[in-house]
């Protein structure tokens, strides 16, 4: 823990710049940046179910650890897949931001976020709860998990060709 | 209304071709409220899995074509298919997707209903005359029909049986619940999306291999060598579509997975060989590989007319809302009772390909938004053509159809009922 300027250095103003430097990159579809902003273990997970959090034992809307999102990227980006070439644009906006707790190097922050997206002359809006447990590292900020907890989650969404 | 008089004056028979489709049958509102009429509400149509309701008491919401359905389990164990409205002034009794509880209670005026649907209890009896019985004011219920743990129900309580609805797809059918790997089969939760498309857009893709490599060539691209062997059937020359009569069909991709405890003694995959040495732990050889072969899913997809689909490994429902839209869910499966392993590894299967954010779905519901777009308008002198392999079919032993793998001869089969059920 020594290591790190844990504690101290954690802040509002600083967790706050690295989410929305996150989200400018997510909006930017800049996804081979995003990937180097993750530790190596940890998940992108996007949950159906709203309660819970044992996401290895139930069925995911995503549950990606680095490999497949490593894959996933390629996906949205190798242009083969028709909903993605082009996806939808997008504009998110990250708000109401709360740093829960800070033990040792792990930051658990949590936001609301708005996305608006825009395809075929159609807008689409979600909202979600998005949870973050943040490593500080000697490179800074990662990610080690991101936690998206749509508000429709377990009802009818629509497909989605970029990520939150 | 007869269908030899809809609204834009086309008949069956004009609408649907052996070889084609009209673009109407798209577009059509009137059309899509006589299917309402004549197909979601005659016909035996898929509403749930008896898993989703394990226990007296358990209920889940559903729908039959627009209306709201409960399925209930009721002290005796027995299941119920009832309209979601109270008998009184029409609102749902029930909005809680699935639980457990002893009554439904109307928020309204406080109508109490038993798990069976009967009505129990009004509050303030006095304002009612004493020819009032309750006997009369019951949810409605719709005939339902349980085959392989499958619940369909039918608003027409003279339905033929469901087992001869089924008819040629009941062994099929069965072959698919061998997913369970000797454990019964449940379901794991599922994806729900919606799309801006006719209902028989979904219908006719769940038999149609052809787009596979096109549309889903980025999920292809994400699997290891093997499995993509696997996925290779449009370049194989085993696979074939067979029409099952009723409007049913099954397209088979991977022959060598028909039958799940037919074990080919092909060594495990390599995307398997964590899972098979876990399983080692608890399991000898044979039964390690007759789970492995389980979790791999079966080798094709079952189309059940007019609004269900064992599809390889998992449950596709469609659901239509209107002309223009049509909600999907995909539902997982599992072993009850089985290895959480093997159970983790089929949700980590279906994430990978289905939902609003599989590497497979998002894929699929483009096209199908496409080809609702390019039918916007009803192109009067366009058609909707399924002939491909019209001409190359050979008869099965049931006297029907069978076309190669890419044959249009599913959504053909789909179409005849359709007209058939039109019709009367």
């Amino acid at each position: 823990m020594k290591d790190f300027p844990a504690q101290t250095d954690v802040n509002l103003a600083v967790v706050t710049e690295f989410l929305w430097m996150e989200a400018d990159l997510l909006d930017a579809k800049e996804y081979v940046e995003w990937l180097q902003l993750w530790t190596a273990t940890g998940h992108y997970v996007i949950p159906v179910e709203k309660e819970g959090d044992d996401f290895a034992n139930c069925l995911n809307i995503a549950y990606d650890n680095a490999l497949m999102r490593d894959m996933r990227v390629k996906r949205l980006q190798g242009g083969f897949s028709i909903s993605a070439a082009p996806p939808a644009e997008s504009v998110r906006t990250v708000s109401r931001i709360v740093i829960d707790s800070v033990e040792g190097s792990l930051i658990t922050v949590r936001a609301a976020q708005h996305v608006m997206e825009d395809k075929f002359g159609r807008q689409r809006s979600f909202a979600m709860n998005v949870t973050w447990k943040l490593e500080q590292t000697e490179e800074g900020l990662k990610i080690r998990d991101k936690i998206i907890r749509l508000l429709n989650s377990d009802g009818m969404l629509t497909s989605i060709s970029y990520l939150f | 209304m007869s269908l030899d008089q809809t609204p834009g004056g086309i008949g069956t028979d004009d609408l649907v071709l052996n070889d084609r489709v009209k673009t109407p049958m798209y577009e059509d509102p009137a059309l899509f409220n006589e299917e309402m009429e004549k197909i979601f509400g005659k016909v035996w149509v898929w509403v749930g899995h008896t898993s989703e309701v394990p226990d007296k008491g358990s209920f889940k919401l559903s729908y039959v074509g627009l209306q709201p359905v409960i399925i209930s389990r009721d002290r005796k164990g027995e299941i119920h298919v009832l309209v979601n409205r109270c008998r009184h002034r029409a609102a749902t009794v029930c909005e809680i997707k699935k639980g457990k509880t002893s009554s439904f209670q109307c928020p309204y005026h406080g109508w109490g209903y038993a798990l069976n649907g009967e009505l129990r209890a009004i509050p303030y009896t006095e304002g009612y005359n004493t020819d009032f019985d309750k006997k009369d004011f019951g949810l409605k219920q719709l005939k339902v029909g349980i085959f392989e743990g499958m619940i369909f129900a039918s608003y027409n309580m003279d339905v033929e049986p469901l087992e001869d609805f089924l008819g040629n797809a009941k062994p099929w059918i069965k072959l698919f619940m061998k997913q369970g790997g000797g454990y019964p089969v449940k379901t794991l939760g599922e994806h729900q999306f919606k799309v801006p498309m006719n209902w028989k857009i979904q219908l006719e893709n769940t038999t149609d291999a052809y787009h596979f490599p096109i549309v889903h060539k980025s999920f292809l691209q994400s699997l290891d060598g093997e499995a993509t062997e696997t996925f290779s059937f449009m370049d194989d020359d085993d696979g074939y579509v067979e029409d099952l009569g009723n409007g049913h069909s099954v397209m088979v991709m991977m022959p060598e997975f028909i039958d799940l405890d037919n074990d080919d003694g092909a060594p495990i995959p390599e995307r398997f060989a964590e899972l098979a040495e876990d399983l080692r732990k608890d399991y000898d050889e044979a039964q390690v590989r007759r789970l492995v072969r389980a979790v791999g899913g079966c080798g094709f997809n079952l189309n059940l007319f007019p609004n269900a689909a064992c599809s390889l490994s998992f449950f596709r429902i469609l659901r239509p809302v209107s002309v223009h839209e049509t909600e999907i869910r995909h539902i997982a499966i599992g072993m009850d009772g089985g290895p959480a392993a093997a159970n983790q590894m089929r949700m980590r299967i279906h994430e990978h390909f289905q939902g609003p954010m599989g590497f497979g779905s998002p894929d699929d519901a483009e096209i199908w938004e496409r080809v609702q777009r390019g039918s916007a308008g009803g192109g009067e002198d366009i058609d909707v053509m399924v002939n491909r392999g019209l001409g190359l079919e050979k008869t099965s032993d049931n006297g029907l159809p069978v076309g190669d793998i890419s044959a249009e001869t599913g959504m053909r089969s789909a179409y005849k009922m359709w007209k058939k059920v039109m019709e009367q």
